[in-house]
């Protein structure tokens, strides 16, 4: 049995918060320098630059990257042999969460869904987080954080296919939700896509793919050559930074896959801006 | 070729009819901000007949929520929010009102577009999750309205060399499809 202070969760969540709204991830960085680079279109090039010295402001002054500063989201995972004193852990991880939106002068996003009243005086600055949970064997506790903006979660989109749509039919899925999408969230995107399932497992796997690093290698060599099929024909799709019209739309394509219905291929994809703000946490 | 504007609001016929789309503007002077929850009072306030907290004519209203400004700052973080949710409400004021500029992120629909051309206003793109870098821009600011609303109050806020593209301009152009058009790889 591993015990962990709640206070101690309380306090690393409460620092990656601040620390995650204010400095761009070292993958993202790295995407965007990548995209600079490659970027034929003048005018999205200009917009690549203004994105790589908004993250050096950010950093050098600690100033939230966006001013969208998100819903925390939080995968976590718990070993079976994991005790927290002296509180419960997703009082902990909302109570960091908190923290970090208030002390960092992060925004609160979160309000009623039909009145749109802010919710930080009623339920808490920028609460309720949106926690997953996973039990899982040892005695490791795991959390992976990203604060996710509503831009690019408002092009989001899925579907359940009938089995004999495939790859093609997944391939053509994504295209067509990006091509929708156009300007709206913020491109150059990192795109999750969850393939399998249930219809929710699906959307929380592509949930989930946002959070892999950037220029990672899918382990799957079938999604792996799907991620670089996909990757090439979203480029071609000349929305370019900010949708501006440029060859540098996508940093990433991320894809988890599940095990299916045999009725049933449900697809979802989640869509992540520019500011891919992620993190880990390990106790 | 797209050229380069500095201009200074209010803005006047002159001063937008000039403009294409895929030009880049540095805008100075007095802009609002507001994001539908104050739209919706501004177009509810008009319906009843009542005077709106600005003037109008000529303003340029920036679609924008920041972020709480830290101790000594006018402003937090200050990047442009997506536009579309307030496509129900810009003909209204760009029609009636002669509201002359937007500054958001995303494409608007056909009757933003149509009311850009028949009353003379532009909206301008301003790079969407670049907050930190265009606060910079932004000297003071002020809650003139809608306290309750937090980040969705209405600011009157003073931008220096406030970098922009044209989007859509007075002639029916998007600046969104041409650009697409031109880098769009078809099989
Ligand atoms: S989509 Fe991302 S970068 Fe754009 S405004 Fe929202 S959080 Fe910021």
């Amino acid at each position: 049995m591993k015990e962990i202070q709640y206070k101690d969760i309380v306090q690393a969540i409460r620092d990656c918060i601040i620390y995650s709204g204010t400095n761009l991830p070292q993958d993202s960085y790295k995407a965007l320098q990548n995209a600079y680079e490659n970027e034929k279109s003048p005018v999205c090039k200009e917009v690549l630059k203004q994105l790589l010295e908004n993250a050096d402001i950010a950093s050098n002054e600690a100033r939230p990257l966006c001013q969208d500063t998100g819903l925390a989201v939080f995968f976590v995972k718990v070993g079976e042999d994991v005790k927290i004193k002296g509180g419960s852990l997703k009082k902990a991880i909302n109570e960091g969460t908190e923290k970090g939106y208030k002390d960092g002068y992060l925004r609160a996003s979160t309000c009623h869904w039909d009145t749109r009243a802010n919710l930080k005086d009623e339920v808490g600055y920028n609460l309720p987080a949106i926690i997953h949970f996973d039990l899982v064997e040892g005695d490791e506790l795991e959390i992976e954080y990203a604060a996710k903006g509503g831009g690019s979660e408002n092009v989001s989109r899925a579907t359940v296919f009938a089995p004999a749509k495939g790859r093609k039919g997944i391939v053509e899925y994504v295209k067509q939700v990006i091509s929708d999408a156009g300007p709206n969230p913020c491109p150059p995107l990192t795109v999750g896509v969850g393939i399998g399932g249930t219809f929710e497992k699906a959307v929380i796997s592509s949930k989930h793919a946002l959070f892999r690093e950037l220029g990672s290698v899918n382990p799957d060599p079938v999604l792996d050559s799907m991620e670089k099929e996909l990757m090439v024909e979203l480029n071609k799709l000349g929305i370019g930074a900010m949708g501006m019209g440029g060859t540098q739309t996508v940093l990433g394509v991320h894809i988890e896959k599940n095990p299916c219905h045999i009725a049933s291929l449900p697809v979802s994809v989640n869509v992540q801006c520019h500011s891919s703000r992620h993190t880990v946490i390990k106790f | 070729m797209s050229k380069t504007y500095h201009l200074t609001t209010p803005l006047s016929e002159e001063d937008v009819c000039q403009l294409k789309a895929g030009d880049i503007v540095y805008l100075n002077g007095i802009v609002y901000t507001a994001r539908d929850a104050a739209h919706k009072k501004l177009v509810d306030l008009l319906d009843e007949g009542k005077e709106l907290p600005f003037d109008m004519k000529g303003a340029v209203i920036y679609f924008v929520g920041p972020t709480p400004p830290k101790p000594g700052d006018p402003i937090g973080s200050a990047g442009p929010t997506t536009s579309y949710r307030m496509d129900s409400y810009s003909p209204k004021l760009i029609n009636e009102q002669g509201l002359k500029g937007m500054i958001g992120k995303g494409k608007r629909n056909q009757d933003v577009i149509d009311a850009c051309v028949k009353s003379k206003a532009i909206y301008f793109g301003a790079t969407g999750g670049a907050g930190a870098l265009l606060a910079r821009q932004i000297k003071s600011a002020e809650v003139i309205a809608y306290p309750e609303l937090g980040p969705e109050a209405i600011r009157k806020i003073e931008v220096v060399d406030f970098p922009l593209t044209v989007i859509n301009d007075t002639y029916g152009q998007d600046m969104y499809l041409m650009g697409r058009a031109q880098y769009e790889i078809k099989d």
